[in-house]
């Protein structure tokens, strides 16, 4: 065994209590203020932000004491409900000659399949379930069923969206390269196509997320190596041929059987579709609806733990709605939440949602939620308001 | 067996990124894809403070060998915690852990296990086993100590005529002496099996500092192969003492002696051997894969201290929230910067942003 004798400088270096001397990229600062703060948070002192840091760290160290067996009983259901649907539903596929099981089947593998996207999938690949310490229900195994694979999106979602949270060019979710959703990025002329790419993104939206998880821009910028994107491509591919063949061969096939081979590749195909609209329907309301701020790169130099949940706030966008509609947004209508505190239990949000909005009240702090229908719609209005030239109106 | 494996393989073309196994689990749960699991089969009470547990295991176990253990997996509140058990059941029988309660697992265990309850399982493992030739034995436990000698007892005293056991167990009491009715039949029943009780309520602990008392009991003690199981004062008292009687005789037998150990006894401990400390002094940090080692502090989160000892990490976030750093932990502890939480299991996988060394600490990486 080789023994490697630390530099007892960098060490100490490291470990200055004031934090002045992180250097590491991406670290928090451990106290003072960015070197910009946003205009929607101007208004706060240091000390304020920091205060409200401490307040939004004491709901997190409740939830982690509260959490327990009823959580773990909770995504355990969750699963066997998914699983139930999953099998139903394509057992229904498999006769789908018959009107009636085509319509069962397409219904309750659509829902199975927005389930394990949503409330399982984006859910457990953030961590939120790491801490039951089964390997059957955790971030570094999981793998869903959508053709991006796990691993792919973990690093852009988790390490990158989250940290970089609506940080115009840090965080490519605004936008994924494909849509101007920000003023503050250029205009250009392919942007008058913005509603039309929108429109095709949304029922192909997991091919679109698979594409984004490349990182086509950083390997053409040499920020990426031709040997990180080589291994990417094929682990998409195998992804790619693992699900095709599932819902466009082998269920089809199977249903061949009965003579609904036919009827049950449309099921599969909707199935997919179905799932695609609704998941690019609720991320679109996560960041995009009006009363979402984005952020420069100033606003995150020197960003404290307090800053950065103030981002998170402001820059998110809730849903409001029944039980059901949080559970087939796999909670991410509580997207303030979900940003907050990225790997609490999705089934512990809604608890603690009141207590940031009375928060976000007191320190003066916008707090953007809305009905489905309405948000979706303010998400499509900026599509088009960006897709010309000059500022977006802002509200 | 092989047709079982290629059906299983058709049936992922349908199931997908899920095996097979994961939709068979919703019917039986001891199907998994990824991990072994039992499912209860009977509880029986040994003491006011023991219960002997048996299971049946799923695909994947293999039988055990007479004074093996198991590491076994159970929830508490919700979170998966490892221990491991000897298995008290005879070679070639179903497997069975004896447990007693002397933590929040094992107090679980005994307290709230019932038929038809998932253990989650690791194969038995361990080198604590019968010698391979006939010998005679000298089994000497303490308190729990005794349940892999109690194996290797059933597997070899009822079956082999020609077996020469001698057993000296150290318990409180005779309430709290485990397996004590069975073994006073097999005692009486099998004049190959000489049993001798030592009660600490009544007698005092079981002086094993000079070998008097050993004398009294079994004469013959330094011919017999020796196993020893019970806790670690108990056991580093026999240890010295075969010890120094192997320096004065001579060094007998070593075909049943571990390197440098004492000639013919054989220890298991309960514990771990990994050395862990807890403090929060920080501590030596060893990355096992990439074979460095590094001295860190206890505020530096080990992410950083492995980045700069030139280790891969995985990283991301560094702030505690995405958890791409997760690392398998293997023996030690570690300080959750965060919330100043020290915890850690062996395989536990922490997040390497936020945590720093509580004493040493080794790292699978």
């Amino acid at each position: 065994m080789s023994v490697v004798s630390e530099s007892k400088k960098d060490s100490a270096s490291s470990t200055a209590p004031t934090g002045a001397a992180k250097t590491r990229p991406g670290a928090l600062a451990e106290s003072g203020s960015p070197l910009v703060r946003p205009p929607a948070a101007a208004h706060l002192t240091d000390e304020q932000v920091a205060e409200l840091g401490r307040e939004l760290d004491a709901i997190r160290d409740e939830i982690l004491a509260k959490r327990g067996a009823s959580d773990a009983a909770y995504i355990r259901r969750m699963i066997k409900i998914q699983r139930g649907l999953e099998i139903s539903g394509r057992a229904a596929l498999l006769v789908s000659k018959n009107k009636a099981a085509w319509v069962t089947g397409t219904t309750l593998l659509s829902f199975a399949k927005i389930l394990e996207n949503m409330e399982l999938g984006h859910n457990i690949l953030h961590g939120q379930w790491d801490w039951m310490r089964d390997p059957d229900i955790h971030s570094t195994t999981w793998e869903w069923d959508f053709v991006t694979p796990s691993r792919a999106w973990q690093h852009t979602h988790n390490d990158l969206h989250h940290r970089w949270t609506n940080v115009v060019g840090k965080d490519n979710d605004v936008g994924y390269n494909l849509l101007r959703m920000d003023e503050s990025q250029p205009w250009q002329p392919h942007n008058l196509g913005n509603p039309l790419y929108n429109a095709i993104l949304s029922p192909l939206f997991e091919w679109g997320i698979a594409i984004y998880d490349l990182e086509l821009a950083e390997y053409q910028a040499g920020k990426k190596s031709k040997e990180a994107l080589v291994k990417d491509l094929k682990a998409l591919g195998r992804k790619v041929v693992t699900q095709f063949t599932k819902d466009y061969a082998a269920t089809p096939a199977v249903a061949m059987l009965t003579g609904s081979g036919k009827q049950a590749l449309y099921g599969t195909l909707t199935a997919n579709a179905v799932r695609n609209v609704w998941a690019h329907a609720v991320i679109f309301c996560g960041h995009f609806p009006e009363g979402t701020d984005t952020f420069t790169e100033e606003m995150v130099e020197g960003e404290t733990r307090g800053d950065w949940y103030v981002r998170q706030m402001i820059g998110s966008a809730n849903i409001s709605g029944s039980k059901f509609m949080h559970l087939m947004t796999g909670n991410l209508s509580h997207q303030i939440e979900h940003h907050l505190f990225p790997d609490l239990p999705s089934n512990r949000y809604a608890e603690v949602a009141p207590r940031v909005r009375e928060i976000c009240q007191r320190y003066g702090l916008k707090y953007t939620t809305g009905p489905l229908l309405k948000q979706v719609g303010s998400s499509w209005a900026k599509v088009f308001k960006l897709a010309l030239p000059g500022k977006a109106a802002r509200a | 067996m092989i047709r079982l494996r290629q059906l299983a393989q058709a049936a992922s073309v349908l199931t997908t990124p899920l095996a097979p196994e994961d939709i068979l689990a919703l019917f039986n749960p001891v199907f998994s894809a990824r991990q072994l699991r039992g499912v209860v089969t009977r509880v029986v009470q040994e003491t006011a403070q023991s219960a002997t547990i048996f299971f049946r295991p799923g695909r994947g176990w293999h039988s055990h060998l007479a004074g093996q253990w198991a590491r076994i997996g159970v929830e508490l509140d919700g979170v998966r915690h490892w221990r491991s058990y000897s298995l008290s059941a005879p070679a070639g029988k179903d497997p069975a852990i004896t447990v007693t309660d002397v933590g929040a697992v094992s107090g679980t265990l005994v307290r709230t296990t019932k038929p038809g309850d998932v253990l989650f399982l690791a194969p038995p493992q361990g080198d604590f086993v019968l010698p391979e030739h006939p010998r005679p034995l000298l089994m000497v436990t303490a308190g729990s100590g005794i349940t892999p000698v109690m194996s290797m007892i059933r597997t070899l005293v009822p079956r082999r005529p020609d077996a020469d056991v001698v057993l000296v167990h150290s318990a409180r009491t005779p309430g709290d002496s485990l397996f004590r009715e069975e073994l006073a039949e097999l005692a009486d029943q099998f004049p190959n099996f000489r049993l001798a009780h030592w009660y600490t309520g009544e007698q005092g602990r079981m002086d094993l500092t000079n070998t008097a008392e050993l004398d009294e009991i079994c004469p013959d003690w330094k011919e017999r192969a020796a196993y020893a199981c019970g806790p670690d004062s108990f056991l580093d008292d026999a240890e010295a003492l075969w010890k120094q009687a192997s320096l004065t005789a001579g060094a007998p037998g070593t075909d049943v002696a571990l390197a440098g150990d004492p000639g013919n006894l054989m220890i298991e401990r309960f514990n771990t051997t990994f050395a862990g400390g807890v403090g929060h002094d920080g501590g030596l940090v060893t990355f096992e894969a990439s074979d460095r080692e590094v001295d860190a502090d206890g505020d530096t989160p080990l992410l950083d201290v492995g980045e700069d000892a030139g280790v891969l990490m995985p990283s991301g976030c560094r702030m505690g929230i995405c958890h791409s750093c997760l690392t398998p932990l293997l023996a030690g502890q570690v300080r959750d910067l965060r919330t100043n939480e020290i915890h850690g299991e062996p395989g536990q996988l922490i997040q390497t942003c936020v945590s720093a060394a509580a004493g040493p600490v080794n790292l699978e990486l």
